[in-house]
């Protein structure tokens, strides 16, 4: 029950540095090379969705 | 195609409208008091009801989930809809999210008002509050992504995006910070200990504003400043890097609050590097917003919506570039517990906060009656109004923040400490009063917005359901190799794992070596648990809020080590649930209050609690008159002794049967001091408990020759 202090030590720790870095690496990694690499053209869709010019919508 | 006609559910924006309008009144209201109470203590009335302590976190609790929290579900109830071209999953799920969440500000309102508190900023609400959160949270989910699944448009909108981390990654903070045992039904003590406590509280005190007070909003500045501008957001690339980078970063920083502290080092290093790091993605999307309205600066000469957004996402961008410049720790070493802090907070939550709710509630209440603002001349006048008043309340608290740091910190040539702390903040009452001029402005800005609404509302008639039409979604089988990012755009839940695997790595990563090594948190022999009557002042200090003017952490400096005493090390606060080292100075530390160095006679207490004018001329805390009158509640004593032995606490078997007759025994001791000092009182009374709290504060670890565990 009690949540101090009841390990004494952790076994490889270094792990827990080097996997955030590693996951931290490789993330930045693949979303920037998708997003650049990504032509404008796909997103104009997107982006318009919010100003609703795809349908008609009676306000 | 057959397309459908539908109708979007508008009455539930009104409701979080109204609730966003009525609760922003009061929650700026309770600041102004809280604030002018701070050169002004009389007025709190001498009542323990509104008294500063308990004040402060009613002011912070309405602002951040009544105020912000109304004006982030009207936002995410109007724009989802929109953006799914479908009306809200279910009718029945948006009213119960809307009462649940009044009901838990009302029970917020008085709880907090009544003195229950688990002393965690912005975390205050006690246990049987923070269930209702969580199921209200999770029905306001549902609804959610329930309305995602029945969407009629296939491209999930970055607005959308950042809903859905905001709604999993609060879920997770809120969770994880309120594991705490009940004692009774307003009484908890929180499941971690100092440090581990302060890191917790610190990652979701963080995070809270991230998640709570900026995804949600930027998901809205992405939707509605497209809106009111008519034109696509500048690039939607920058906001996919926005968006990602964001959540990613942001998670990691909350041991910026921590620096200096007793907290280990690598955490400390940890947050600063990320702090830093943030500067990208924040820029990137307050620039995104800027560049939105290139071309289109005339449309906000004219347009008292783009304006009060311009300046919402300008001080977004200030506060997001401090904020960093505050993590490094030379700076930190000077703003950290001053007003500094303060005034940073309140760039965001008066410019970036108050103003997209603003501009939103402009925008959303004409188009939802049918009608034109009734004066848009008003709605500009509210506009200077507000944006002087920001800057009447900030700049006199940086320079007031600067300025105590710097006095804290100077040495006569003789080596001695040459402001008292009284004199640094006796220097200061002039900025605080022009910060209430300030704070005053601005609520007069947002009084004049009610009445423009209200006049809008009167000429107007509500269409609560406005009619739609869309075509439904069709199963495309697309033989085109996509993108894999396309694909995980469309689908809401695989987007929610992701953002809650991608949130859950930076809490994981920190919190869990703290808890798991123990050198991280070395022991100190001559550190006690608390005796019963220690234990009930101690609540009695949580229960006032004592640590919104009072840090319990002596940070490593030569200054702080001349005026309070030995630096505060982490083996020292083991037994502390929930931890108190404050955040904010505007009285001294207390850590050491009870060493031999600072230790004062039981009377001072007693009479400095009753009027602090009486001992410490120009103080500015307020009296507590009320511990006078009111007795132990010696009933609870058992059950808490009892609480605190499953947490950890080394009392022996069977002590909480014992634990009342030692309270009455250490009573009778203080009071027999206070006779000798010809002060008649009862044992029983709650200063007696508080007086106990206070001398035994740092006493352990100065009476006795340090020993440190052998671990260390």
């Amino acid at each position: 029950m009690k949540f101090i202090n009841y390990l004494e030590k952790v076994s490889g720790i270094d792990i827990f540095g080097l996997t955030s870095l590693l996951i931290f690496f490789l993330f930045f990694t693949v979303m920037l090379t998708w997003v650049l690499r990504t032509k404008k053209s796909d997103f104009q869709d997107a982006s318009e969705i919010p100003l609703d010019k795809q349908t008609t919508t009676s306000n | 195609m057959q397309v459908e006609k539908f109708y979007y559910d508008n009455k539930i924006v009104k409701a979080f409208g109204i609730a966003t309008i009525v609760f922003g009144v009061v929650g700026m209201i309770a600041g102004l008091w809280a604030a002018i109470q701070m050169y002004y203590p009389a007025s709190s009335l001498n009542l323990q009801f509104t008294t500063f302590g308990r004040m402060r976190p009613l002011h912070t609790n309405a602002i951040i989930f009544a105020f912000v929290g109304n004006s982030m579900f009207m936002g995410v109830y109007y724009s989802l809809q929109r953006l799914c071209k479908a009306r809200m999953f279910s009718d029945k799920l948006s009213w119960f999210h809307f009462w649940g969440w009044q009901a838990i500000i009302a029970a917020a309102a008085i709880t907090l008002l009544l003195g229950f508190t688990t002393g965690k900023e912005y975390a205050e609400l006690e246990w049987p509050i923070d269930i209702a959160i969580a199921l209200v949270w999770v029905v306001f989910g549902i609804n959610m992504i329930g309305t995602i699944l029945i969407r009629r448009e296939r491209h999930l909108y970055v607005a959308i995006w950042f809903y859905i981390a905001t709604w999993v990654t609060v879920a997770m903070l809120h969770i994880v910070n309120s594991f705490e045992i009940p004692v009774s039904l307003f009484k908890s003590y929180s499941w971690y200990a100092g440090v581990q406590d302060a890191l917790v509280q610190w990652w979701y005190g963080h995070n809270a504003v991230a998640f709570f007070l900026t995804t949600p909003i930027l998901g809205i500045m992405y939707y509605f400043l497209p809106k009111a501008a008519n034109r696509p957001v500048y690039s939607y690339r920058l906001s996919i890097i926005h968006f990602w980078a964001l959540i990613f970063i942001y998670i990691w920083a909350g041991p910026h609050h921590l620096l200096y502290t007793a907290l280990p080092d690598w955490a400390q290093s940890l947050g600063t590097v990320f702090s830093i790091m943030l500067i990208a993605p924040s820029w990137g999307g307050m620039l995104n917003g800027l560049f939105t309205l290139r071309g289109a600066w005339d449309k906000v000469r004219e347009e008292p919506v783009l304006k009060f957004m311009v300046v919402a996402i300008t001080c977004y961008g200030m506060s997001t570039f401090e904020g960093p410049l505050l993590s490094l720790k030379n700076v930190n070493a000077i703003s950290h517990f001053s007003d500094w802090t303060i005034a940073h907070v309140h760039i965001g939550g008066l410019g970036w906060n108050g103003f997209m709710a603003f501009a939103v509630l402009y925008f959303l209440i004409p188009k939802m009656w049918n009608t034109e603002l009734y004066s848009k001349k008003l709605a500009t006048n509210h506009f200077w109004l507000g944006t002087i008043g920001i800057i009447l309340y900030a700049v006199p608290l940086y320079w007031a923040g600067f300025e105590q740091a710097s006095m804290w910190k100077q040495f006569t040539p003789e080596g001695q400490i040459k402001y008292d702390f009284l004199q640094t903040v006796t220097n200061i009452v002039p900025m605080y009063i022009t910060r209430s001029v300030g704070g005053t402005l601005y609520l007069i800005g947002a009084l004049m917005m009610v009445y423009n609404l209200f006049k809008t509302i009167a000429k107007g008639s509500f269409v609560s359901d406005e009619a739609a039409e869309a075509a439904p979604l069709v199963k495309v089988e697309s033989h085109k190799k996509e993108y894999w990012h396309r694909v995980i755009e469309r689908k809401p839940l695989t987007m929610l794992v992701l953002s809650l695997i991608l949130v859950s790595i930076g809490g994981l990563i920190q919190i869990i070596p703290t808890f798991l090594v123990k050198s991280n948190i070395p022991t100190i022999a001559a550190v006690k648990p608390y005796t019963p009557l220690e234990l009930q002042g101690r609540d009695i200090y949580i229960r006032e809020g004592c640590y919104t003017c009072h840090s319990q952490m002596i940070r490593p400096f030569r200054d702080e080590v001349a005026r309070y005493g030995e630096y505060s090390k982490a083996g020292e606060f083991v037994y502390d649930h929930p931890f108190q080292w404050g955040s904010k100075r505007t009285g001294p530390d207390l850590a050491r209050e009870g060493s031999p160095k600072l230790k004062r006679p039981d009377s001072w207490h007693f009479n400095h609690m009753y009027e602090p004018r009486s001992m410490s001329p120009g103080s500015l805390m307020p009296a507590y008159v009320w511990l006078y009158d009111q007795r132990i509640d010696t009933g609870s004593t058992p059950a808490k002794i009892r609480a605190m032995q499953t947490l950890g606490v080394p009392y022996p078997e069977g002590y909480d049967k014992q634990a009342n007759a030692d309270l009455m025994r250490q009573a009778e001791s203080i009071a027999n001091n206070l006779r000798n000092e010809k002060i008649d009182t009862e044992a029983d009374l709650e200063i007696i408990a508080l007086i106990a709290y206070l001398q035994k504060l740092g006493r352990d670890i100065t009476t006795e020759p340090e020993k440190v565990a052998s671990n260390q």
